[in-house]
């Protein structure tokens, strides 16, 4: 049997925890509401915001432009041969254009761009404060949520969406070489059945869904990187944790959106 | 001047500030010593409001900071400068642009001015021809006056120096303690350093405070801290490991 002393232990960690949990999402929410009146208040700084876009949108789109292409292309094969048991192989154009547009391309855009730029956020963010750099601006009496965090989740907010259409439209493109090209669908086909399949609500669920992406990715860097304590091993657990917080909560968040959006 | 009353601050159990209280001259330099860890930091970051203290108070001139709304410390923030221990300049712009940042922020002058004020500024710090350069390229000397430069950059009234020598060669602290005692000679700012530095201290301080356990246990001008019996002050002033002060 277990002695007293040693519940009592277990008993302060798992409050310790709690306390952890709560106070963090507490932060968290401050945040974002922070962020949300800072955003709306003059004076609006648009060349950070721009620079920030730069480098979310303009900065990642060899990456979703890459992992677009290459999802449709495999994609394309991979319905191809479970469809052509069917004999259903003219069918490979919507299911192509169909995932990309509903699921994969917020999804997928989003976890590459968490991963390049949601981890950079954090770790720039976690070297301002270590270093002091942030304490040096409320010393200059800026705000830094409104300097630091405000352009960053615009431009997460604003980007992700455009980078989701680059990827669906990339990934239609593979999936169209991939079907047309080397499995020799008939092209006419492959775009008539890819039109007729897919709706202009197909699409714009998956922009709502990106938007949201974006958020979720901003603000878990941001989060992070600002409240970083511990040197240059905090400033990379910052990263990780950003880069880990905003792919699970993509994931689940897609889920969610999936059921209610259906 | 500042006064700082009874004041409190703790982080978890560990008691950081236990009722300090100390007056700060206006136009002179007061030098806060005290062993690394004792809260000094702390105390320079309730001055300029980054920390909230759990009770007390610290006014100044007609206003109590300690009860001011963030809002209303933006504007009070104006009339600081800061200079960290590492300087902390923005390691993404230029050295004109980290020293012109405030003046871009909270004024509406044009880039030419800005940069005149810039140069000046720099000038006075002994520093020429560095405004393109980035901060990774300078010296931690020059690091220093790139701080001090921007701290000064809105002719603020009161100036804290956060360890202004530390990791610095001694001739290079030497001349650190010149330029504050140049600078502020010049522009009869209240400068208030945080420091360790003993030869900074008697070099630069007009009043000498000692933060010993959260609380300021001996205070004065440099003469009288030197002819102060304290046994904690004379151990640490003296640099002895032995003492009263255990060191752990």
């Amino acid at each position: 049997m277990r002695s007293p002393l040693h519940m009592r232990e277990h008993l302060e960690n798992l409050g310790r925890s709690a306390e952890g949990f709560v106070s963090s999402a507490g932060r968290l929410a401050m945040m974002l509401g922070h962020a949300a009146v800072y955003a709306v208040v003059p004076p609006i700084k648009f060349r950070n915001i721009f620079k920030q876009m730069e480098f979310v949108g303009v900065q990642s789109l060899f990456v979703v432009v890459l992992t677009g292409t290459f999802t449709g292309m495999v994609l394309a094969l991979q319905s191809f041969n479970a469809l052509k048991r069917f004999g259903a192989e003219s069918m490979v154009g919507p299911t192509v254009a169909l995932s990309m547009a509903r699921e994969l391309g917020p999804v997928l855009a989003g976890l590459m761009v968490t991963g390049r730029a949601g981890s950079a956020m954090a770790t720039e963010l976690g070297t301002m404060r270590v270093t002091e750099q942030i304490d040096a601006l409320f010393t200059m009496a800026i705000n830094p949520v409104k300097y630091l965090v405000v352009p960053r989740v615009i431009a997460g907010v604003c980007m992700f969406p455009l980078l989701t259409v680059i990827t669906d439209f990339v990934g239609v493109i593979g999936g169209y070489l991939v079907g047309v090209k080397l499995l020799g669908i008939n092209p006419g086909v492959y775009i008539g059945r890819t039109v007729d399949f897919v709706q202009v609500d197909d699409i714009f669920t998956g922009l709502m869904k990106s938007v949201v992406f974006g958020l979720i990715t901003s603000l878990a860097a941001c989060y992070y990187g600002f409240y970083t304590t511990g040197g240059a091993e905090g400033v990379g657990r910052s990263a990780t944790s950003s880069v880990v917080l905003g792919s699970v909560l993509i994931l689940i968040s897609d889920y969610l959106m999936s059921s209610f959006l259906a | 001047m500042i006064k700082i009353i009874d004041l409190k601050k703790a982080f978890g159990p560990k008691k950081v500030l236990d009722g300090v209280n100390l007056e700060i001259e206006a136009g002179k330099i007061t030098v806060i010593i005290g062993r690394s860890g004792e809260g000094k930091s702390v105390l320079v970051k309730h001055i300029i409001g980054l920390l909230r203290p759990d009770s007390g108070k610290i006014i100044f001139e007609d206003m109590e900071l300690t009860a001011m709304k963030e809002r209303d410390w933006n504007e009070a923030r104006k009339r600081f400068g800061m200079l960290f221990q590492g300087a902390a300049l923005f390691d993404s712009m230029t050295v004109a642009e980290n020293v012109g940042f405030p003046l871009k922020e909270h004024t509406d002058l044009d880039d030419a001015d800005i940069l005149k004020t810039v140069r000046e500024k720099l000038r006075r710090v002994g520093l020429v021809g560095v405004e393109t350069m980035m901060p990774a390229e300078l010296s931690g000397g020059m690091k220093k006056r790139v701080g001090l430069a921007r701290a000064i950059v809105m002719d603020p009234e009161i100036v804290l120096f956060d360890e202004p020598t530390t990791g610095q060669d001694p001739i290079m602290s030497d001349s650190v303690a010149d330029l504050i005692l140049e600078t502020q000679r010049a522009l009869k700012t209240t400068y208030v350093v945080i420091s360790h530095d003993i030869p900074l201290t008697y070099k630069i301080a007009d009043k000498i405070a000692m933060l010993h356990e959260g609380r300021i246990i001996a205070e004065g001008a440099p003469d009288e801290m030197r002819r102060n019996p304290d046994p904690i002050l004379r151990q640490f002033l003296e640099g002895r490991a032995e003492g009263p002060i255990k060191v752990y």
